[in-house]
C-alpha cells in the first residue's frame, strides 16, 4: 500500500536521539538471516551515506541553510551508523562484497522493470548486466582464495554466472554520461530510481576503495581496483540522470523522499522482527526530516511543495529474486555498449573507450584471471573432485 | 644473501627516536586521563553485552528428513545430531579452505627455493590432495546423515574466522615459503586436535564406520603436522647457522 505523505508527520527532529549502545547495536546473524535482510541493511547504509555526502556538499554552497543542514546531517550520520553496525563482525569484507553485488543486481532489476521511462529503463538494464558480472567474479575469488561458497550469502535467489564481462566494461568517461530526465515531465518514480541508484553505487564504490587494500592476494587487490573503477563509472552514469537545473532544496527534498521511500519498502517487507522495528523507527525519523525540509522548501522557494513533489509515494521496491528478468536481459542486451548517452551494438563503440580499455587491460585483466574456467557449483568448484578423491583414498 | 631474516631499517621501536621519545613520554605523563563523568568501565560493558548477545547462528535442520530416517540412527536425533552436524560442517569448511591454503603454498614452493630438510613439491602436493579428499569425505558423511554439506554451520564460521589470518599471510606475494609454512603449522595443529575430538564424538554417537574413516584422515594429518613442524624448524635453525641459504625467489 503506498504511503500517504500528507497524513504522516513522523518524529520531530528534536526527538530523534540515540545512545552509543543503540548505534552499535546487536548485529544480524550472517548464517540465519534471510539474504534480503542483508541486502536491505547494505542498501540503507548506502542511502544514508549518500545523504550525508550530499548534505555536506550542499552546506559548502548554501550559507543560509548551514544550520538546518547541520541539524539534519547529524541525525543522518547516526542513522547510517545504526544501520551499518547491523553487519556482523564474522562477515568478512569479501562476504559483505557478495552482499553488495546482490543489492546491485536485485535492486536494479526491480527498478528496471518498474521504470516508466523507456530510456531510463535501458540505462538501468545496462548497469544491471555489469553488476551481475561482478558477483560472478567475486564469487570466484571467494571460492578460489578462501574456499567459500558465495551461495551461502545469495541463498539461491540470484544466479551466479557471467554477465557483460568486466574486462569489457571499462569506458571513456564521456561514454558514461547519460541524458538527464526532464524535471517537468519525469514521473516521481523515475526520479526516485535515479536517486536510489546513485546512492547504492556510490557506497559500493567507497566500500571497495576502502576494503581493497586490506587484501594480501595480488589478484584480489587488482580485482577490487578494477571493479571500484566500474562503480565510479556507474556513479557517473546514474548521477548524470539527475538534471543540474533542479535547485539545491529540490534535490534535498528528493533525497529525503528517497529515504522515506526506501525505509518504507524495507519496513513493509522485513521478516526479521528486531530489524523491522528499526526500519519503522527510521521511517518515522525520515518522515520528520521530510516535514522539516518541506517547510524550508515552501518558505525559501515560495511555492507549494505539492506543486513539485508527490503526496503519495509509489509502490515500494519489491525485495524478491528477478532471475528470469536478468536472464532475458542477458540474452538480449549482453553485447550493448555505450556511445555517449546512447546505447549501441559492440561494433559501434567509440574508439576512445576501446583505447581506455586497451590501456587498462594491457598487463592482464584481474576479473578474467580470477575466474578463468570457474563456474559456480554448490559447495564450491572443489566439491566434485573432493568426492572423487575421497572415494579413491579414504575407503 | 637475502632472506626474510635480514636486518634493515625498521622504525617501529621507541629506540628509533632517541630525541623525540623522552619528550613524548613526558607529554603522556603530563596529560593524564581525566575520570569519565559517565563512569562505567569497559569490562562491565563487555560483560553486559556478552549476556545480551544473540548467538552467531544455528545449525541448519537436516535438508532431507528421509535421509535422516535412512541412517536409522536413534542416537543421532535432537541435540546430539546437531552437535555432530555442526562439527562435521566445521571440519568440512576447514579442509576445503585448507586445500586452498595448500594451493597458495604450492605457488610459493614453485617460486622460492626449498632448503635442506625443507619440503619437496611432491610432499606439498600430497598434503593438498589429502585435504581435498578429507573435504570429500566430510561431504559424504553429511549427505549420509541427511544434512546439507553446502551449509555453513556456526562452528564452521568460527573456525574460518579463527584462521582468517592464514590465507591473508599465504596469499601475500611478500611472504616466503618458510613464512607461509609457519601459517600452515597453525592450521595443522588445529586440524589434528579437531579431528581427534571429531573421532571421539563419532564413536560416542555410535558412528563407528565414520570414526574409522576419520582415523585414517587423522593419520594423514599427523603426518602433515610432523612434516610441517620439521620444515619450519629446519628453516629457522638453518637460517641461524653458516649454512643459511638464500630464500628469496630467483629472478626470472
Amino acid at each position: 500500500m503506498p504511503l500517504d505523505l500528507k497524513n504522516e508527520r513522523g518524529v520531530a527532529l528534536d526527538k530523534q536521539r540515540f545512545s552509543w549502545k543503540e548505534l552499535a547495536g546487536k548485529p544480524y546473524s550472517k548464517l540465519d538471516v534471510d539474504a534480503f535482510t542483508r541486502v536491505r541493511v547494505i542498501l540503507m547504509n548506502g542511502i544514508e551515506s549518500e545523504q550525508v555526502r550530499f548534505l555536506h556538499a550542499m552546506a559548502r554552497m548554501n550559507h543560509e541553510l548551514r544550520a538546518d543542514l547541520a541539524l539534519v546531517r547529524r541525525i543522518e550520520q547516526h542513522q547510517q551508523t545504526l544501520v551499518n553496525w547491523l553487519n556482523p563482525a564474522d562477515q568478512s569484507p569479501l562476504e559483505t562484497t557478495i552482499g553488495y553485488e546482490q543489492v546491485a543486481i536485485e535492486l536494479t532489476a526491480d527498478i528496471a522493470q518498474k521504470e516508466p521511462d523507456p530510456y531510463l529503463a535501458q540505462v538501468h538494464r545496462f548497469g544491471l548486466l555489469e553488476d551481475f558480472d561482478h558477483l560472478y567474479r567475486y564469487a570466484a575469488l571467494y571460492d578460489r582464495l578462501m574456499g567459500g561458497d558465495a551461495n551461502n550469502f545469495t541463498q539461491s535467489y540470484t544466479d551466479i554466472r557471467p554477465g557483460r564481462p568486466t574486462e569489457l566494461e571499462h569506458r571513456h568517461p564521456l561514454d558514461d554520461l547519460r541524458t538527464p530526465y526532464d524535471p517537468q515531465t519525469a514521473k516521481p518514480l523515475s526520479k526516485l530510481h535515479a536517486y536510489v541508484l546513485v546512492a547504492a553505487e556510490h557506497q559500493t564504490h567507497d566500500y571497495y576503495m576502502h576494503v581493497g587494500p586490506f587484501f594480501a592476494d595480488p589478484v584480489a587487490r587488482q580485482l577490487y581496483a578494477e571493479i571500484a573503477s566500474i562503480e565510479e563509472q556507474h556513479v557517473t552514469q546514474y548521477e548524470s540522470l539527475i538534471p543540474a537545473q533542479e535547485s539545491w532544496l529540490t534535490k534535498w527534498m528528493w533525497h529525503e523522499l528517497s529515504e522515506v521511500y526506501t525505509y518504507y519498502s524495507c519496513y513493509q517487507q522485513e521478516t526479521h522482527p528486531r530489524i523491522k522495528a528499526i526500519w519503522e523507527r527510521m521511517l518515522q525519523y525520515e518522515l520528520g526530516q521530510y516535514a522539516h525540509v518541506r517547510g524550508l522548501f515552501e518558505r525559501l522557494e515560495k511555492r507549494a511543495a505539492a506543486s513539485v513533489f508527490p503526496d503519495r509515494l509509489p509502490e515500494p521496491i519489491q525485495w524478491k529474486q528477478h532471475r528470469q528478468f536478468v536472464r532475458e536481459t542477458l540474452e538480449r542486451e549482453l553485447d550493448l555498449r555505450a556511445n555517449g548517452a546512447k546505447f549501441v551494438e559492440a561494433d559501434a563503440e567509440p574508439e576512445r573507450s576501446l583505447q581506455v580499455r586497451r590501456e587498462l587491460n594491457r598487463d592482464g585483466s584481474p576479473s578474467e584471471m580470477v575466474a578463468a574456467g570457474w563456474s559456480w557449483r554448490p559447495g564450491g568448484e572443489l566439491a566434485t573432485s573432493a568426492l572423487r578423491m575421497a572415494e579413491g583414498s579414504l575407503q | 644473501m637475502s632472506d626474510a631474516f635480514d636486518t634493515g631499517l625498521n622504525r617501529t621501536g621507541i629506540a628509533t627516536s632517541p630525541i623525540d621519545s623522552p619528550d613524548v613520554l613526558k607529554g603522556a605523563q603530563v596529560g593524564l586521563p581525566v575520570h569519565s563523568s559517565v563512569g562505567r568501565d569497559a569490562a562491565a560493558a563487555r560483560r553486559e553485552l556478552a549476556r545480551e548477545a544473540e548467538p552467531i547462528g544455528h545449525v541448519p535442520l537436516p535438508a532431507s528428513l528421509k535421509g535422516m530416517a535412512k541412517t536409522a540412527m536413534t542416537a543421532l536425533k535432537g541435540e546430539k545430531a546437531s552437535v555432530f552436524i555442526d562439527k562435521l560442517g566445521e571440519r568440512l569448511a576447514f579442509e576445503r579452505s585448507g586445500t586452498r591454503l595448500y594451493e597458495l603454498v604450492l605457488l610459493k614452493g614453485e617460486a622460492y627455493p626449498t632448503w635442506e630438510g625443507g619440503p619437496a613439491i611432491a610432499e606439498l602436493r600430497e598434503h593438498h590432495d589429502e585435504e581435498l579428499a578429507h573435504f570429500g569425505l566430510l561431504q559424504e558423511c553429511l549427505t549420509q546423515l541427511g544434512a546439507d554439506p553446502t551449509a555453513m554451520t556456526p562452528s564452521a564460521d568460527l573456525a574460518i574466522n579463527l584462521s582468517i589470518g592464514l590465507p591473508q599471510v599465504l596469499s601475500d606475494p611478500r611472504t616466503s615459503l618458510r613464512e607461509c609454512l609457519e601459517g600452515v603449522l597453525i592450521a595443522e595443529l588445529a586440524d589434528n586436535a579437531c579431528w581427534e575430538t571429531l573421532i571421539e564424538l563419532a564413536r560416542e554417537l555410535g558412528q563407528s564406520e565414520m570414526a574409522t574413516r576419520f582415523e585414517h584422515a587423522l593419520r594423514n594429518e599427523q603426518q602433515h603436522l610432523r612434516r610441517v613442524q620439521g620444515w619450519v624448524r629446519t628453516a629457522v635453525l638453518n637460517a641461524a647457522t653458516p649454512r643459511r641459504q638464500d630464500d628469496r625467489p630467483a629472478a626470472h
